[in-house]
Order: C-alpha cells, then sequence, then structure tokens
C-alpha cells in the first residue's frame, strides 16, 4: 500500500473506533472540533517547519503530490489520526473510571481563585474579641 | 544547530502546551495513570505504521537535522518521541478548551 492508502484506511479506522467501537462519539462533539482545528493549525506551522527543511523526504511514487505548504496531503490525514485517537482513548478511560475527575486545585488560576475567595474558618472571624 | 531542527519542534510543542496544565490547570500531566493508559493505546499503533512505512521506503529522514540517536527499526529518536509529545499535546488541547468553554463530553460530565 502507498502512504495514501494507509493514510486513508487510518482515517477510517478512526471514525469507527470513535463512532462504533469505543463509543466515545467525539466526532459529535463541539469540543472535540474546535480541539482539533487548534491542533491542525500547531500542525500547519511545525510540519511545516520539517518538510520546509527536508526532514522528512517521501518517495514520489508512496504519495499523491498534492502539498500543502511542503507538507503531502497525506501528513494531514496521518495527524487527523493521531490527534483523534489521543482524544477519543483519553474520553475511553476517563469514562472507565480511569481518573475521571481532575484533582481539585489544578492550576496556578485555579489555586489562586480559590486563595481569593473568602473562607469561613481563617483568621479574624474565628478569632476571640479583644480586650 | 541543525542537529536540533526536529528535536526543537520536539520542544516547542511542550512548552507551547505547558502553560495548558501550569495555569489554565487541565490536568493532564496530573492524571498521569490515564495519560499513560491513552500513550499505552496509540503510541505502539503509529510506532510500527512508522516502522513499516520506512521499511516499505515511503518515507526516510534527514539524520543531519536530528541528534543522531537512531532507536530499532531504524526511527529517530525524535520521530519516537514524536508519539509521545503529539498526543499529549492533543489531550492538553481537548481538556483546555473542555475547561475555558464548559462543554461537556458525554459520560465524563460531574453526576
Amino acid at each position: 500500500m502507498t502512504h495514501t492508502e494507509v493514510s486513508l484506511v487510518a482515517v477510517a479506522v478512526t471514525v469507527v473506533l470513535d463512532l462504533w467501537v469505543l463509543r466515545t462519539r467525539l466526532l459529535t462533539t463541539r469540543a472535540y472540533w474546535v480541539s482539533y482545528a487548534i491542533v491542525l493549525f500547531f500542525q500547519l506551522l511545525t510540519n511545516e517547519w520539517l518538510t520546509s527543511r527536508g526532514v522528512f523526504r517521501y518517495d514520489p511514487d508512496a504519495i499523491l503530490g498534492w502539498r500543502i505548504g511542503h507538507a503531502p496531503v497525506e501528513d494531514f490525514l496521518f495527524g487527523y489520526a493521531i490527534v483523534t485517537q489521543s482524544m477519543v482513548w483519553w474520553v475511553f478511560w476517563g469514562r472507565r473510571g480511569v481518573e475521571r475527575e481532575a484533582p481539585p486545585a489544578g492550576g496556578l488560576v485555579a489555586q489562586r481563585r480559590a486563595a481569593a475567595a473568602p473562607s469561613s474558618d481563617d483568621g479574624a472571624a474565628t478569632r476571640p474579641p479583644a480586650g | 544547530m541543525r542537529a536540533w531542527v526536529y528535536a526543537g519542534m520536539l520542544v516547542f510543542v511542550v512548552v507551547a502546551t505547558l502553560p495548558l496544565e501550569l495555569l489554565l490547570g487541565t490536568r493532564v500531566y496530573a492524571r498521569w495513570r490515564r495519560t499513560g493508559l491513552t500513550l499505552l493505546c496509540v503510541a505502539p499503533v503509529f510506532v510500527l505504521w512508522d516502522v513499516l512505512a520506512i521499511h516499505a521506503g515511503h518515507w526516510s529522514f534527514d539524520l543531519t537535522q536530528t541528534l543522531g540517536i537512531v532507536l530499532p527499526g531504524d526511527l529517530p529518536l525524535e520521530e519516537a518521541l514524536f508519539f509521545v509529545v503529539v498526543p499529549v499535546a492533543s489531550v492538553l488541547s481537548l481538556e483546555a478548551v473542555r475547561r475555558v468553554r464548559g462543554w461537556p463530553v458525554r459520560g465524563e460530565e460531574h453526576r
């Protein structure tokens, strides 16, 4: 099989995996498509960095020769498969109960928010009146 | 610097997505068991695809633009790390979008 054929099979496998095998149905969510669009933007940058410098060399007989920038279109099918399958398996394991919930107080923003919120049992409120 | 062309791209992806974990609180690295299971389900399939494609001659690498460490299967170290870095970055993006927009993914919301 050529790179083109393998890439198309990988996209098909990814869709079947999400919709029917694992039934994560991420492809039906807005969260997935917005995330994929963001990742795709960065793939355009990073793949261009690598392919324009010739880090990857493709056999002309293995690809169609259609390119986005310097990257063969097949690379985007490959990327679609690995990015989507990563998200699908992450959601699958979450549903199976593996670390479904984020541990509390994640990230500096959340921690600062928690620290700024008034707490019922800290400091002045519980201190006995002076005098 | 030429040896860092591929590795530099990986470093860029890791550094660019790190604020999602540290500032936004995606808690992907923190949930390392779930991240590990995800990688176990994704990375081997794509590494196998890569190794078979290399041997079929579909593509090759300019090793002068890598650090020069080649793993079994003729896989440059960077190419192997790609299959860890990219899945983690993908999951970070999904969790960041969900966190910012509050969009649910069925089966994961609080009960």
